[in-house]
């Protein structure tokens, strides 16, 4: 209990006091995870739409393989990107391993799966008879399109709050391909991972207060746009 | 009469399994349709044909005359107006969802708020405009369903069994109030329904389709009282009940 709360005093100091150190890790730690979601929704989103509405030969393959994607250790992906990225890889012309854009490459890859799988699904369950009302309606492609995206919303959303909230927990993959190199890559988890080996536990818990913090806001955010206008 | 929908040609199959076979038909200009026949017959097949809303397959659809390819699809489908058994409304409010088509069109604000108000009038939803669609009744998302067609003022109305999963004093009220706008609009009408009750009193032609295939076609009352032989099983049933 003590040592909670020495953490939490810890935290706020650190904080107050804007300890770049912190500031910096923090700040990268942001601008990876929300990176990395924001691909995902980008290519899940489209994907998994065509997924769920087309039907094509090779879909029920390709819904199987996304949903074993969803359980794809992040450790492991963190190996492939690696063994990729390493010297004698075959991307190994672009040197990016043990950068932040190796992490965001891994983060992409183990929330791709849940966003587009999830939104699949979603789209999957849409009545056939509703697209026909839509277009009905007058609806041009796109409008269907549109409309079929509101329409899914808290389920897509859902999907895009999973994602975050892996890429936002996630450590194995962001340590091997990333390094945790002070400065460079260093995010939240992989220094509480760090400063818990070095029996730092006061700042491990100040570390894991701002990470809570920032999960918490930002799956705010996303629900709270989730369930707006739900009322009535 | 002059027809406003022709299709030719029309053999629709689901694998081997024929669904609707029509060589021809038309759709009068002003009329209002009734479309019976048992379940699986092909009615909704054959307004999904009319309506723009499926592939023809190797047949046509002709609108006013002019044959309608994808090309054209959108913009006459834009002229017709669907409603079904259930009402599949979007997910936000009564005023929304009535709106809706007007905003596909992108119809000013103004009209669409004004037609709006107008529809939820005729329909006698006022009060329920700012409610969300899901927690309506029954009775209360089929007036929304409707209006939402009738606001695009629509060439040709399409109406696939809209009334039947109401239980029957709503069924009676929104039947009445449906009559008299189809007949104050003067819209064309295509009525399919499984109650002789409904068909008897909404529609001036009726076709009996069975298997796929139009087996009589002619003004309500002479097709209910005097069945020819294809037809006769299916309504001598009906008729047999009410006698
Ligand atoms: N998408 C489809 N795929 C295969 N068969 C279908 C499809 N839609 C309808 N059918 C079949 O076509 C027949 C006619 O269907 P439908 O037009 O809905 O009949 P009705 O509206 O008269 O009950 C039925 O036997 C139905 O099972
Ligand atoms: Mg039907």
């Amino acid at each position: 209990m003590e040592l909670l709360l020495q953490g939490l005093r810890k935290a706020i100091e650190m904080i107050l006091s804007g300890d770049p150190v912190i500031l910096e890790i923090t700040w990268r730690t942001l601008k990876v995870s929300l990176t990395a979601i924001m691909i995902s929704t980008l290519i899940g989103l489209p994907a998994g739409m065509m997924l769920g509405l087309i039907k094509f030969p090779g879909r029920k393959l390709i819904l199987t393989l996304i949903n074993i994607g969803m359980g794809l250790p992040p450790v492991v992906a963190g190996l492939w990107i690696t063994l990729l990225l390493w010297r004698s890889g075959p991307l190994s012309d672009f040197e990016l391993l043990y950068t932040p854009t190796a992490i965001i490459i891994a983060q992409t890859l183990v929330s791709l799966p849940i966003v587009t799988g999830l939104t699949a699904t979603a789209f999957q369950q849409i009545n056939e008879k509703l697209i026909m009302q839509i277009k009905a309606l007058g609806a041009t492609k796109i409008q269907l399109v549109l409309i079929l995206l509101k329409e899914s919303r808290l389920a897509i959303l859902a999907g895009i709050i999973a994602g975050f909230g892996r890429v936002i927990a996630e450590v194995g993959a962001a340590m091997m391909v990333g390094g945790n190199i002070s400065g460079e890559t260093r995010i939240l988890t992989t220094s509480i991972v760090m400063e818990v080996s070095k029996g730092n536990f006061d700042i491990a818990l100040a570390l894991s207060f701002i990470l809570m913090t920032i999960a918490f806001l930002i799956t705010f955010c996303l629900t709270y746009l989730q369930q707006r206008k739900r009322s009535q | 009469m002059t027809s406003l929908i022709t299709i030719e040609n029309i053999e629709i199959k689901a694998g081997d399994k024929p669904i609707l076979s029509v060589p021809r038909f038309e759709l009068r200009q002003g009329e209002v349709l009734g479309v019976m026949g048992p379940n699986g017959a092909g009615k909704s097949t054959l307004l999904k044909t009319l309506a723009l809303l499926a592939p023809p397959g190797r047949g046509s659809v002709f609108f006013q005359g002019q044959e309608v390819g994808d090309v054209l699809a959108l913009e006459v489908r834009r002229k017709f107006a669907v409603a079904l058994q259930q009402s599949l409304l979007l997910d936000t409010s009564v005023y929304h969802n009535i709106a809706i088509g007007l905003k596909l069109r992108n119809r000013s604000r103004k009209e669409i708020k004004e037609k709006v108000a107008y529809w939820l009038e005729v329909f006698k939803i006022s009060h329920l405009s700012k409610k969300h669609a899901y927690h309506l009744s029954g009775g209360e998302a089929q007036r929304v369903n409707l209006a939402r067609a009738m606001i695009l003022e629509p060439e040709v109305l399409f109406l696939d069994e809209p009334f039947s999963a109401l239980d029957f004093p709503t069924k009676v009220q929104l039947l009445k109030d449906m009559k008299q706008v189809v007949e104050n609009t003067k819209t064309t009408t295509v009525f399919i329904s499984h109650d002789l009750v409904e068909i008897k009193y909404f529609t001036q032609r009726l076709i009996i389709l069975m298997d796929g295939e139009i087996k009589q076609s002619g003004p309500t009352a002479e097709v209910l009282s005097s069945p020819n032989e294809a037809a006769a099983g299916f309504i001598g049933e009906w008729s047999e009940l009410l006698s």
